[in-house]
């Protein structure tokens, strides 16, 4: 999910500062100056550590603690996609040539049933939990609160720069967190609409936009976050880490990795196709969870070769440059690094059509592709689809547990046998089974990597509790029997004393209240038509039953 | 002897055999660590007691039976928190199968710390054993007897390339830490805590730290004193203070602390008597370097407050007297560092608002304990403090409550165990769409594919809102409620015609 590898190429050399008043800004990749208004608010421009100082001044007088307050906000936020989706899909257009299908359907709509789904339920999640209580703690009251961490720093990736952005944001407002927000400046047009758009909507000292590049997010990474969450790439997931370190700031790391697709002949081979093509080549495979890679025999390839070249001809027409419903690369680095993978033109397949000027490339399937390549040894962030021979399950197996923990791993297939295999013996984040990238959909599944491809998860419940710190919270009552009943723990110690502690530190079944509503209501159930005997009788003087 | 590397390499190899996914070589192995203790307790309690004078109840209380109690708990339940969760279902997923794997990460680390040099190292070792990984071993090099008695029992009861104990001091560490693991557990200071998240930085391995830093206690009038002294000095004296829970400091009113010093007197005169060295049940400081840092903060607070209770001090034993000092303040060198030792700081604050500015003021403590029968100051309290747990009206007890998650937050920690907790740190939850190839589904989500159009989007976002139009929350219990309802019915027509019969 690569955010920006060239955060680590280039130094932060990005400012020049001619003069205190007007520093330009240039772009070293293109040598273009910037205007400078891209980092300014409201003509003037906040230091990282006043925006954090600002959203801690603002965590500390407790506004963000009512629960009220945090509904309120998150109302506003849906107006804000209600209000500006046209606004946002021409930003998503402008950034990543996408078509307004998936500007919709992916990033706006999408994120703001997010929206809604925290309002449905965050009150309920924010609740203390009361877990069953262990028998010595039979005079206690426990309880799990759902803490607030403070300040949180979500840095967004520029692939899906709303639904990777506020997404998270509808999490940490409803924990009840004050948030600065970075987006990515890749997605630069995105960028500058939430920049805009934020402070129209939310609480203008809670929830603060942070532009900047490389050398404004290292600042950035300087000052003290009680929660980080990032999505972006392994390298720069790796220096915000690093950055952590310093105030051991819990992170959620949402990365990448290369992601396999494994195809078994018992598939039917024309959904199989549509749904991994369809993977690949939304946001021209610019995504976390893409398919990266495909494992199948010999014969699978050919079939899945010949079946691909149609579905992308009825999918893009003859020329797929001049169809509306294809993305573009985000940059031209990414151009110039996808393009080199084509450069040698071996084992294509299909496509491998590229244009510099608008940074196309043509969705390409690689055949025959030898595990050495240069193709196979990063993420491909793009829609470029080799294909690796191998002759079986066990083979595919070996072959991903060999290479990094994927983030997904995708298995087409009609034989449990095959399925129970993959389940039980490889590890990524998630696993896929004849479908690409819904799993990212489904809110009651935690999405989130291990390994290389990160660590923590969201969506859902998941989303709320990322962001609250579990306190678990004993408490005791003075009265006499509960102390009487826990002073053999006092000295002088003796024998017995040690005796009585052993018993009663033997688990035991706590006392749960697991059963006690339902055998509650199935009472009232008795009782209910009791009742109505009763009546019955009393009013008629006859016998209902 | 084998390299690290070696030692690592091995328990890779193990991991990667598939054995230690197998539930039944996890039980046996959990077996088997119950027998460790069954079979050792003795030597145990020697190990404790030669490394800290760990009186034979503290030791039984805070170490044996708790780490078979919770191992106890793991056999009995860890079957169950390992079968695949399945999640409830959407609308758009009615079709779909939705599961939740228990993946064990693989090659744990777990690093032990010296004050419970048992508990905090073992506990870890059978969760993360009961998760399906194989575990590293590093004890404390600080409780040297316990650390070589663990090397010495545990390839005796695990499986030897499965659970490798590495013994060490720094150095040996520091190198241990520069293998890839796939999880650390750490328990320790908030210093070594950073180095190793520092090390894990290298192959982005997930860590629970659980470090410490000053738990506070506020003391309210309203609380019942003579009680709340008891259960604060137990929190305090518990291993002569050497608990990363131990209460830190007392904020309460000079009132409250003049009262609070009485009953604490006649309190310890009454558990340790006239003369607390000879007592047998008052720990000893690990080492000279702690001991010396003890009695540096003492000195320190000769000049700056007065010493109340206790004060003396005994190089020869690393005797340290459970010692009050009255009129701290904010500044002095004794607020600056967690004590870790018998010595309970007294802070003068008019009420709880203060107290609250104080305890917010500083880094946010692992526990904290709040004194009161006032529940209203209770709970404005516990809403505007963060800390990794809470005790109101006790001390280290919410730590043995094993439903209630322990851990810390901010400078005393991430991640949290204890029960299910334990287990869940050790494995990651992978979850799983199941889609079938039908054609129906298939049609359901067709109008993803291009080209593209405005009714297919249309259809899209019709799908994406779309939800249940009502909850499945309530069908347990209106079947419940059914039940009821149909039995009494049911009752009732049965003695109908019972009595019908006897009728005739």
């Amino acid at each position: 999910m690569a955010k920006v590898e060239r955060e680590l190429i280039l130094p932060s050399t990005k400012v020049s500062p001619i003069n205190n008043d007007n520093p330009a800004v240039i772009n070293i990749e293109t040598s273009e100056t910037l205007p400078v208004t891209k980092y300014d608010r409201n003509g003037c421009r906040k230091s990282a550590s006043e925006v954090v100082s600002i959203a801690r001044t603002a965590f500390n007088s407790c506004k963000t603690k009512n629960v009220a307050f945090r509904r309120q906000q998150l109302k506003n936020l849906l107006r804000m996609f209600d209000e500006n989706a046209k606004a946002l899909e021409d930003a998503l257009k402008k950034d990543l040539g996408r078509p307004r299908q998936e500007a919709s359907s992916f990033d706006v709509e999408f994120t703001k049933n997010d929206v809604i789904t925290m309002l449905m339920h965050f009150e309920e999640w924010a609740k203390p939990e009361k877990p069953p209580k262990p028998l010595p703690n039979a005079l206690d009251q426990i309880c799990v609160y759902n803490d607030p961490y403070g300040v949180v720093l979500i840095i967004s990736a520029w692939n899906f720069p709303i639904t990777l952005l506020l997404g998270p944001l509808a999490g940490a407002i409803a924990g009840g967190n004050c948030v600065v927000i970075k987006p990515s400046e890749i997605a630069e047009a995105t960028a500058q609409l939430i920049a805009e758009l934020i402070p129209k909507y939310l609480d203008k000292e809670c929830y603060q936009v942070y532009l900047g590049e490389v050398m404004e997010t290292a600042e950035l990474l300087k000052e003290r976050f009680d929660y980080i969450f990032f999505t972006g790439s392994t390298t720069v997931g790796r220096i915000v880490h690093a950055a952590a370190n310093k105030y051991l700031t819990p992170v959620t790391l949402e990365l990448g990795g290369k992601s396999p697709a494994y195809i078994d002949k018992s598939v039917d081979m024309e959904m199989t196709v549509r749904r991994i093509l369809w993977g690949k080549c939304s946001n021209a495979g610019q995504i976390c969870i893409a398919p990266d890679y495909i494992l199948c025999t010999k014969e699978v390839q050919d079939k899945f070769i010949s079946i691909a070249a149609k579905v992308l001809k009825e999918w893009y027409g003859d020329d797929v440059e001049s169809s509306p419903d294809y993305c573009r690369i985000i940059s031209d680095k990414h151009y110039s690094r996808l393009n080199n993978f084509l450069a040698d033109k071996k084992n294509i397949a299909i496509g491998g059509k590229s244009n510099a000027a608008n940074r196309f490339i043509e969705p390409t399937i690689l055949v025959n592709v030898n595990p050495n390549d240069s193709v196979m040894q990063e993420e491909i962030f793009g829609p470029i689809l080799p294909i690796v021979i191998i002759e079986n399950p066990h083979e595919a197996i070996n072959f991903i547990n060999a290479r990094e923990k994927p983030l997904v791993i995708y298995v087409f297939t009609k034989s449990k046998t095959v399925k129970d295999m993959f389940a039980n013996n490889t590890s990524s984040g998630n696993l896929s089974f004849n479908e690409t990238l819904f799993h990212f959909t489904v809110d009651t599944l935690p999405f989130g990597g291990v390994g290389f491809s990160g660590m923590g998860s969201y969506h859902g419940k998941g989303s709320f509790d990322t962001f609250v710190h579990k306190k678990g919270t004993l408490e005791r009552n003075f009265a006499a029997i509960t102390e009487k009943c826990t002073a053999f723990r006092y000295p002088p110690y003796s024998e017995s004393k040690t005796n009585r502690i052993s018993i009663i530190m033997r688990p035991r079944r706590g006392i749960s209240c697991k059963y006690l509503k339902p055998l509650l209501i199935f009472c009232l159930g008795v009782i209910v038509i009791i009742i109505i005997q009763l009546i019955y009788y009393h009013v008629t003087d006859k016998h209902l039953l | 002897m084998k390299t690290n590397a070696e030692i690592v390499a091995t328990a890779r190899k193990a991991f990667n055999s598939g054995r230690t996914k197998s539930l039944e070589f996890r039980e046996r192995q959990l077996r088997n660590f119950l027998r460790l203790f069954e079979e050792n307790t003795p030597e145990i309690l020697k190990a404790l007691s030669s490394d800290l004078r760990k009186s034979k109840q503290e030791a039984v209380m805070s170490e044996t039976a708790f780490v078979v109690g919770e191992c106890q708990t793991l056999l009995e339940n860890f079957k169950t928190w390992a079968r695949p969760e399945r999640p409830s279902k959407g609308l758009v997923n009615i079709m779909d199968e939705l599961l939740i794997y228990n993946d064990p990460y693989g090659v744990v680390l777990v690093i032990g710390a010296w004050n419970y040099p048992i508990q905090v190292t073992l506990l870890p070792v059978a969760a993360a054993i009961a998760a399906g990984n194989c575990v590293v071993i590093k004890p404390s090099e600080l409780a040297p007897a316990t650390a070589q008695l663990m090397a010495d029992l545990v390839p005796k009861y695990l499986d030897n390339e499965c659970y490798p104990v590495i013994l060490g001091g720094p150095k040996e560490t520091a190198e241990l830490l520069e293998e890839r693991f796939d999880y650390i557990f750490f328990t320790g200071s908030t210093r070594i805590g950073k180095l190793v998240h520092a090390a894990a930085n290298k192959y982005l391995t997930p860590v629970t730290l659980e470090l410490g830093g000053k738990s506070p206690v506020y003391l309210d009038s309203s609380a019942d004193i003579d009680v709340a002294a008891r259960r604060i000095l137990w929190g305090k004296c518990l291993n002569a203070g050497q608990t990363c829970v131990a209460p830190d400091y007392l904020l309460c009113s000079k009132e409250v602390s003049e009262k609070f010093v009485e009953h604490a007197r006649s309190i310890l005169k009454e558990w340790y008597g006239d003369d607390v060295q000879k007592s047998p049940d008052l720990c000893r400081i690990i080492n000279d370097n702690n001991f010396q840092r003890l009695t540096n903060l003492l000195k320190s607070s000769k000049e700056s407050s007065k010493i109340v209770v206790g004060g003396k001090s005994d190089p020869q034993e690393r005797f340290i007297q459970p010692t009050i000092l009255t009129d701290v303040k904010q500044n002095d060198p004794i607020m600056q560092e967690e004590i870790f030792g018998p010595i309970l700081p007294i802070v003068h604050v008019n009420d709880a608002q203060e107290a609250i500015k104080f305890i917010n003021a500083n880094e946010k403590p692992l526990a904290l304990y709040i004194f009161s029968q006032n529940r209203n100051m209770t709970e404005s309290i516990l809403n505007s403090t963060s800390s990794g747990g809470v005790s109101v009206n006790d001390t280290v007890m919410h730590l043995a409550a094993d439903t209630l998650p322990f851990g810390g937050v901010g400078s005393s920690g991430m991640g949290a165990y204890h029960g299910k907790y334990s287990f869940d740190t050790f494995v990651h939850k992978k979850s799983i769409l199941v889609k079938d190839l039908g054609k129906l589904g298939e049609k359901l989500s067709y109008a993803r594919y291009p080209p593209y159009s405005d009714s297919k989007l249309n259809y899209i976002t019709r799908m994406l809102s779309a939800r249940l139009p009502f909850s499945f929350k309530y069908v347990p219990y209106t079947i419940v409620f059914g039940l009821g309802v149909a039995s009494a019915i049911l009752l009732k027509i049965v003695a109908n015609m019972y009595e019908k019969d006897k009728l005739h």
